[in-house]
């Protein structure tokens, strides 16, 4: 497909549609709004369902029953939004069930305010559902990535049996950028083990996430951790920028981490030796590379839309003997490249570089 | 080229936000490196909208325009007074000739007071004034040609409302030399 100027949300949509997708279930919340509009004008001439639900619980609980006979399924939603998911993320994780969560975050907690954050970043990767349950969380930095991320979300969700969500900055939801989608569907086979209505022709299939007996949810258990171990191994996504000779590294995701690569230029300029490394798979999270890394560097610098939420996770890699700074604006403001390279000196200082 | 820094600022309905698009869609068809992200916040509500255009040779990193606005256009009053300060030394404002009664309070800058609502009626359509004020940009920005321009006119509004092409273009062109 050629070159088109296109807003995320309109992207997110249209990627997903021509991947595959043909059942989406939403209710409206900004900043996401055009992604919902984009379904409702365009899914049904897809080929496709469109149901905007009474109620973010609904939608998500529909995208269960879709996805339980064999759809390839989607909803998307804002932070408030998405809290209301949980409970139905937490039980098509457990009847196994492929699905793709999009997640435009805005300001919180609560209702909180209208502009981007990042503080959904506990939310998106640990999840408020019940049980002991993992899913992928990819978060694009610019359109391209978005549509390119909502392919891959599909392809996981259905690889293997699971909930996946792209966490989209508000930025990303609102801006347009020239994107370029694969104009292929994706390559799935039909789901053998679908509820969809053929049990008179072979044993009936049953979706389900009730385990009464404890040695039987024991076992799932186990069946689960060993396909979370699995998408650790597989599709923990990063990009490195500038690492090779770096002696201090950045961290940041999602749009902050352009507005970081500013930043890292414009210190690289004055002869500074700093990189970014940014996690595009938040989980499964690049802990191994970051660790690694974290051996050559004077000390490593996070900056977040958020009160400091990967900042957790970047400790975890690092352990205790690389310092770990951070930077970060909430509410909906954003850091600028200069405010990051101020930030950066100011520790710099405290080393005596 | 030189990065440009775009902020297009107006009422609601005043075409800000379309202005802004056409900026992008110009500088993706002279491949260039571009965002364009528009006010959701609720400023938009109270009936102001503006959207942030970044065009580049490098890859964009901030697309939100917090200083250093290369070009400033701005429809109303407003707009004038809430992005004036943020327009860098040597900058140009595009203004709504109407509404400078005053001289400006900043004098390092470059203006280009364009008469939006009489030129858009000498040109048949005063729907066309963000076309007027898309004239004169693309006149300030000097990196566009006047014919792409008009291509991305036709192509954003030809299907839509292809009554009013004959307008617009004649509104751009008077946006581009009468100022």
């Amino acid at each position: 497909m050629a070159k088109q100027l296109m807003k995320g949300n309109e992207a997110i949509a249209k990627a997903a549609i021509v991947a595959g997708c043909r059942a989406y279930f939403g209710y409206p919340i900004t900043p996401q709004n055009e992604l919902c509009e984009y379904m409702a004008k365009y899914m049904r001439s897809s080929g496709g369902v469109f149901v905007q639900a009474e109620s973010e619980v609904a939608a998500i609980n529909m995208v269960y029953g879709a996805a339980a006979s064999g759809a390839l399924s989607m909803t998307s939603s804002s932070s408030p939004g998405i809290a209301l998911k949980q409970e139905g993320i937490s039980y098509c994780a457990g009847a196994e069930l492929p699905a793709l969560i999009v997640s435009v975050s805005r300001g919180g907690p609560g209702l909180g305010g209208i502009l981007p954050s990042q503080g959904d970043y506990n939310q998106a990767t640990r999840g408020g559902g019940n049980g002991d349950y993992h899913v992928p969380v990819f978060a694009p930095a610019s359109i391209q990535e978005a549509a390119s991320l909502v392919r891959k979300g599909l392809i996981v969700a259905a690889k293997y049996r699971n909930p996946v969500m792209v966490l989209a900055d508000g930025v990303i939801g609102q801006m347009m950028e020239p994107v370029e989608l694969d104009p292929n569907p994706i390559d799935i086979e039909a789901f053998p083990w679908a509820a969809d209505g053929n049990s008179g022709v072979r044993p009936r299939n049953i979706v389900n996430s009730l385990h009464l007996d404890v040695d039987d949810l024991e076992n799932h258990n186990k069946h689960l951790q060993a396909k979370y171990r699995a998408i650790e191994e597989n599709e923990t996504m990063w990009e490195e920028y500038k690492m090779d000779d770096a002696e201090y590294m950045f961290v940041a995701y999602g749009t902050p981490s352009r507005i970081t690569k500013s930043a890292v230029d414009e210190l690289r300029s004055e002869g500074v030796k700093v990189g970014l490394l940014r996690p595009i798979s938040l989980w499964p999270f690049p802990y191994e590379v970051i660790h690694r890394f974290s051996k050559k560097m004077k000390f490593i610098f996070v900056a977040e839309l958020s009160s400091g939420q990967m900042l957790v996770d970047v400790k975890l890699a690092v352990g205790y003997d690389t310092p770990v700074h951070f930077y970060g604006r909430m509410g909906g403001n954003i850091f600028e490249p200069l405010e990051l390279v101020a930030e950066f000196k100011k520790h710099q200082e405290v080393l005596g570089q | 080229m030189k990065p440009i820094k775009l902020v297009c600022a107006g009422f609601g309905g005043q075409g800000v936000l379309s202005v802004g698009q056409m900026v992008a869609l110009l500088a993706m068809k002279n491949n260039k490196e571009v965002s364009w992200m528009p006010s959701y916040g609720p400023e938009m509500r109270g009936g102001t909208a503006n959207c942030h255009v970044v065009v580049d040779d490098q890859p964009i990193a901030a697309p939100i325009i917090a200083s250093g606005i290369t070009h400033l256009l701005a429809m109303n009053g407003p707009s004038l007074d809430k992005f004036l300060a943020k327009v860098a030394p040597g900058g140009t404002v595009i203004v709504n000739k109407a509404m400078i009664d005053h001289p400006l309070s900043r004098t390092d800058v470059k203006v280009i007071a364009c008469d939006f609502p009489g030129l858009a009626e000498e040109a048949g359509a005063m729907k066309s004034q963000n076309m007027v004020a898309f004239g004169a940009l693309i006149y300030a920005m000097d990196v566009f040609s006047k014919e792409d321009a008009k291509d991305v006119i036709l192509e954003k509004f030809g299907g839509k409302k292809p009554e009013l092409n004959e307008a617009n273009l004649q509104a751009f062109e008077f946006g581009y030399s009468k100022h």
